[in-house]
């Protein structure tokens, strides 16, 4: 059993372990993004790396919020944010089954003393115009990852794809450690007084607090505003975008133009506006008619982002371009205005 | 001849599809070697595992057969000029490849010709193999399917190795940028390494064998046999039979094993289907019963490893069920804090359908209609309690609002019913009520299959035809009906299971009035401002219906595609009467008398297309233009007839039959002796007359025309 070992990992050792061993892979080590989302997924380093030809791999943690699934801290199982490490590979290796199971072993985990299981499931986000196809992987009947080869995403089909691996460090944590709430999971323990600290300890009152705020006392009418503010804002630089390559008097630095448009800017208002619809979801806000509705308009952020991105990519500026440039220096870049539809 | 082998090793294959692409695999290996003439001596067999599917052939020809033909060239008045060979000869001859010597002459009408036998030599096996097989793995058919190199090469999950050989020789083919080669793969944690396998056959079998792959058959003899062996440990106790989860678990596992587990008894306190679900559905694990079913606080869960020493693996299960089960407890008891007559008005925030608005909207229909439905079979005699009907459609669909529905979907209907019987559902409610509004609760879902069974109660039943109608007649009025193999919104199923519930409750309910009431609750709805103005609602209904009885007659009852062609010729709208009359008829069936009327039937049927694709108009019958046997037919056709629609009118259709048999002495006199397309116009007339009011007046059971009359069949009574 678990508990014949002497010192199971904590949850920041944990952490640690994987990222080591993902860093030791190759990956550029990220950190969390710091924009609210639902899932690992939703962070720029996934949804626009995974977009276009250019290789990446890439591991980070990611707190993921999901306003609907707080629990007020009162069930041992469920949270309204928990923890992800999110791993990306693009394109996947062809061993990247048994890569992964390395890092199992990276945790401590004994695969011949085991039950493992790859279970068919396939992953699926509406609101990101994004799927894939894949396995849970199963650990002695528990689910410890999402194993997912990314097929599309902003409804562009990949090439190549990736694969993205979505470790739940709870459940993970909570089974290394042998204990039954989440609440129990040793996060830290101090090497000189061997003091612990609990993830109860770390976040209890956040899981409670903001339970109250999300179904309680989130003003509807507020956070309706912010989401429209919000998509106003994206959709206006999105159009922005589309209206460089129509000006034609900007033709010969239309590369140039493109490339310093803040399409990630408007990638931040797009994950606001997804956050704020959880919000609203949550607070029981949104009636069946505006639902459907509402999702369609995150997702029409989503898509318009993700073919505008790759379009950013593929248009890189010529040598001349980044010359020109250099030469105009960037004090009079910076003053350069943007296209009138996002300033007005 | 060598043995053939292909294995295609790939990454885990969903367990649901493994069976139906084996087969699907064998299939495409059997047909291709035919096509190529190259069929295996021995049966091909399917060897395959989450991580492989195999196919081997033994005794696969080396070679295909040489093909000797005779092929014909140019005459022979060209081909030779005075005796030697001219240039056309000489070419032909090199075509044929043999020499100008050895060419023959055929004689054909046109006169005399060369010609030469050419032997086409066959190709190896392994070069044809090599060419075609990548075609027929890439045309596999998969339910959901991927790509991870080219858009275009789409498997079900990637494809890591292949092994394709005759006997010892690998045979040189690729796919999906993966080579062939002779080396498989064990088992990915009790034999991970490279597999190399020395020869097609049985030898294949053996090496995955010892590297811990076992084949379909004995993964599920395996499992079995450790499911009783854990079972016995415990006194008087059985695990549950599941076919289901059984196939699951077989296809999840490459070398299989059994523990048994353990959960606190406290959990028992929770209801039985939501333990069993939790186990089958989310953790895969049989449940464990007792002598009288009643559900143990063990558990067996299948491993995909060679066993469990020391017990770090069912430690690991039990702690993933605790969790389930507290998480069960605790949704069962966050729910009652909200009863469900709180939970209707929540249903505004839930969907139905996108264009049918929410469940709320749904509810107030069906309470409608089942209301409806209760009275108008009331009227008929049947006992139902309007009251119950009533409260139950109210609450039926708010348990989609509870943690645990949320949770565990399946248990729709279920959770609802569990929960009214525990519940104060309105002030005053007598327990026997409350319990009733339960179960109408608990079933309404029911049949899920024509395996399921109906609701159990004439509540249940009404309630049940009641929601699958409103969803019928809603996607049907948008112009949503099923289409071949698209039925996402399991329409077919649906209506199965009204067809099966008004047949096995013996409900007198026509399905005409009970779209058209179903169609009407949703008058001045804002759905229907989204119905399609073009659908021939009534007429899509009832050709769907008529689908769905001729399914049910035939599958679920087993009456001929005859007697259910003739029946349903005479009118569907009314399920029991209809089966009513099909078991009349296949009662009937095997008389003589019955079968010879049958006959005339279908003379009638065509003597009256022939006329009346003649033009020949049917004139109001004249008793003073009969003949004798004309004048017996219709003397006795009228009270036979008169007796036949009271019988028919009371739903004595066998009866009613033996009626009708016993015009058959002036039927066959008729025919006998009365020429009907006469060459008198005013005789044609009348006797096409005579014909037509027999063929009327007894359609009401069936269209004895459609009878199939089989002449080996033996003639015995009706069976009483």
């Amino acid at each position: 059993m678990n508990s014949s070992k002497p010192n199971p990992l904590t949850f920041q050792e944990l952490i640690l372990r994987l990222q080591t061993f993902w860093a030791e892979r190759g990956c550029v080590l990220q950190q969390p993004y710091d924009v609210e989302v639902g899932a690992g997924t939703m962070a720029p380093e996934t949804f626009l790396r995974v977009l276009g030809p250019k290789p990446y791999k890439v591991a980070y943690l990611q707190p993921s919020r999901r306003p609907a699934d707080g629990r007020y801290g009162e069930n041992p199982n469920r949270l309204y944010k928990h923890m992800q490490l999110q791993v990306i590979l693009k394109p996947p290796p062809d061993n990247v089954q048994e890569i992964y199971l390395e890092s199992l072993g990276a945790m401590g985990i004994e695969l011949r003393q085991h039950d493992l299981k790859f279970e068919e499931d396939n992953w699926e986000s509406p609101t990101l115009g994004a799927w894939g196809i894949g396995w849970q992987v199963m650990l002695d009947g528990l689910e410890i990852t999402q194993f997912t080869y990314f097929q599309q995403c902003g409804g562009v089909d990949l090439g190549p794809i990736s694969a993205e691996l979505t470790y739940g460090l709870e459940r993970i944590a909570a089974f290394l450690q042998d204990v039954d709430s989440i609440y129990d999971i040793v996060w830290a323990r101090d090497p000189e007084t061997g003091q612990v600290t609990t993830y109860g300890d770390v976040r209890l009152a956040d899981e409670l607090q903001f339970s109250v705020y999300n179904f309680e006392l989130a003003d509807v009418g507020r956070a309706w505003k912010h989401f429209e503010l919000c998509e106003a804002e994206c959709k206006g630089l999105l159009d922005g975008y589309a209206a460089l390559s129509q000006e034609k008097s900007a033709s010969d630095g239309l590369a140039r133009n493109k490339k310093r448009f803040p399409l990630l800017a408007a990638y931040d208002l797009c994950l606001k506006c997804s956050h704020l619809f959880n919000i609203l979801d949550a607070r029981g806000a949104i009636s069946v008619t505006e639902r459907v509705g509402v999702i369609a308009r995150v997702r029409a952020l989503a898509v318009g982002i993700a073919k505008a991105w790759v379009d950013q990519q593929q248009d890189q500026p010529t040598a001349a371009e980044e010359e020109e440039a250099v030469v105009q220096r960037a004090p009079k870049a910076k003053r350069e205005k943007l296209p009138s539809a996002v300033s007005s | 001849m060598p043995d053939f082998l292909l294995e295609i090793g790939c990454e885990e294959i969903p367990a649901r599809m493994i069976d139906a692409t084996s087969l699907e695999l064998r299939e495409r290996v059997h047909k291709l070697l035919e096509r190529e003439r190259l069929s295996p001596t021995g049966t091909i067999s399917a060897l395959d595992s989450p991580r492989r599917l195999a196919v081997l052939a033994p005794g696969v020809p080396a070679a295909q057969p040489d093909v000797t033909e005779q092929i014909t060239g140019p005459s022979a008045s060209i081909a030779f000029k005075d005796g030697q060979p001219t240039p056309a000869a000489q070419a032909f001859a090199r075509k044929a490849g043999v020499e100008v010597a050895h060419l023959e002459r055929v004689t054909t009408a046109k006169g005399e010709y060369l010609s030469a036998r050419v032997t086409k030599k066959g190709r190896p096996a392994c070069e044809i193999l090599s060419e075609m097989l990548p075609k027929e793995v890439a045309s596999i058919y998969w339910p959901k399917n991927m790509y991870w190199r080219k858009p275009t090469e789409k498997f079900v999950r990637p494809v890591r190795w292949l092994v394709a050989m005759l006997d010892g020789e690998v045979v040189p083919l690729e796919f999906d940028g993966v080579r062939a080669g002779d080396k498989s793969r064990g088992h990915r944690i009790l034999a991970d390494r490279q597999v190399q396998v020395p020869r097609a056959g049985s030898a294949y079998v053996d090496v995955l064998r010892q590297a811990k792959v076992l084949s379909r058959g004995e993964r599920e003899q395996q499992i079995r046999k450790q499911l009783d062996a854990a079972t016995r440990t415990i006194p008087a106790a059985r695990w549950r039979e599941d076919k289901t989860l059984l196939d699951t678990v077989v296809n999840l596992t490459e070398f299989p094993s059994v523990i048994l587990g353990n959960f606190d008894p406290e959990f028992l306190e929770l209801p039985e289907e939501v333990l069993v679900t939790v186990m089958r559905d989310h953790q895969k694990y049989f449940a464990v019963e007792d002598s009288q079913h009643k559900l143990l606080p063990h558990f067996l869960a299948v491993l995909n490893t060679d066993g469990d020493p020391q017990g770090v693996i069912r430690h690991g299960h039990e702690r993933v069920l605790r969790a389930r089960f507290n998480d069960a407890r605790f949704f069962w008891q966050t729910d009652q804090k909200h009863p469900l007559r709180e939970r209707t008005q929540w249903l505004k925030h839930v969907t139905f359908q996108k264009d049918l608005g929410s469940y709320y909207e749904k509810t107030i229909r069906v309470q409608r209609l089942s209301s409806w439905l209760s009275e108008s079979i009331r009227q008929r005699g049947i006992a139902v309690r309007p009251g119950v009907i009533h409260k139950a459609a109210c609450l039926a669909k708010t348990d989609l609002t509870t943690e645990l529905v949320k949770e565990f979907t399946e248990l729709q209907g279920i959770v609802g019913g569990l929960y009214a019987k525990v519940q104060e559902l309105d002030h005053d409610l007598p327990e026997s009520t409350r319990f009733a509004i339960a179960n109408a609760i608990y079933d309404h879902y029911k049949p899920e299959s024509m395996e399921d069974s109906v609701p159990r109660t004439v509540e249940g039943a009404v309630l049940s035809i009641a929601d699958k109608a409103d969803t019928i007649a809603g996607m049907f009025a948008l112009g949503l009906q099923p289409t071949g193999s698209k039925d996402p919104f399991a329409l077919r199923r649906q209506a199965n299971g009204i067809v099966k519930t008004i047949a096995e409750h013996k409900l007198p309910i026509g399905l005409g009035q009970l779209f058209g009431d179903a169609r009407e609750a949703y008058r001045d709805s804002a759905a229907e401002r989204k119905f399609s103005q073009t659908v021939d609602y009534a007429a899509a209904l009832r050709n769907f219906f008529r689908e769905r009885l001729e399914f049910y007659l035939k599958d679920a009852c087993g009456f001929r595609y005859d007697v259910v062609n003739a029946v349903l010729a005479s009118g569907h709208d009314d399920i029991v009467q209809t089966i009513a009359r099909a078991e009349a008829v296949s009662r009937m069936r095997g008389s003589t008398d019955f079968e010879s009327i049958c006959v005339a039937f279908k003379r009638i049927a065509n003597i009256l297309r022939q006329a009346n694709t003649g033009g020949v108009v049917i004139v109001p019958l004249n008793a003073d233009l009969f003949s004798q046997p004309e004048r017996e037919l219709d003397d006795h056709m009228r009270p036979i007839n008169a007796k036949f629609l009271r019988l028919c009118g009371q739903g004595q259709y066998f009866e009613a039959l033996v009626e009708l048999s016993k015009l058959r002495p002036y039927v066959d006199q008729f025919f006998d002796k009365v020429l009907v397309m006469a060459p008198e116009e005013n005789l044609k007339r009348n006797r096409l007359a005579l014909l037509e009011m027999m063929k009327n007046g007894f359609s009401q059971v069936a269209d004895f025309s459609e009878i199939v009359i089989d002449s080996k069949e033996s003639k015995e009574s009706p069976k009483q």
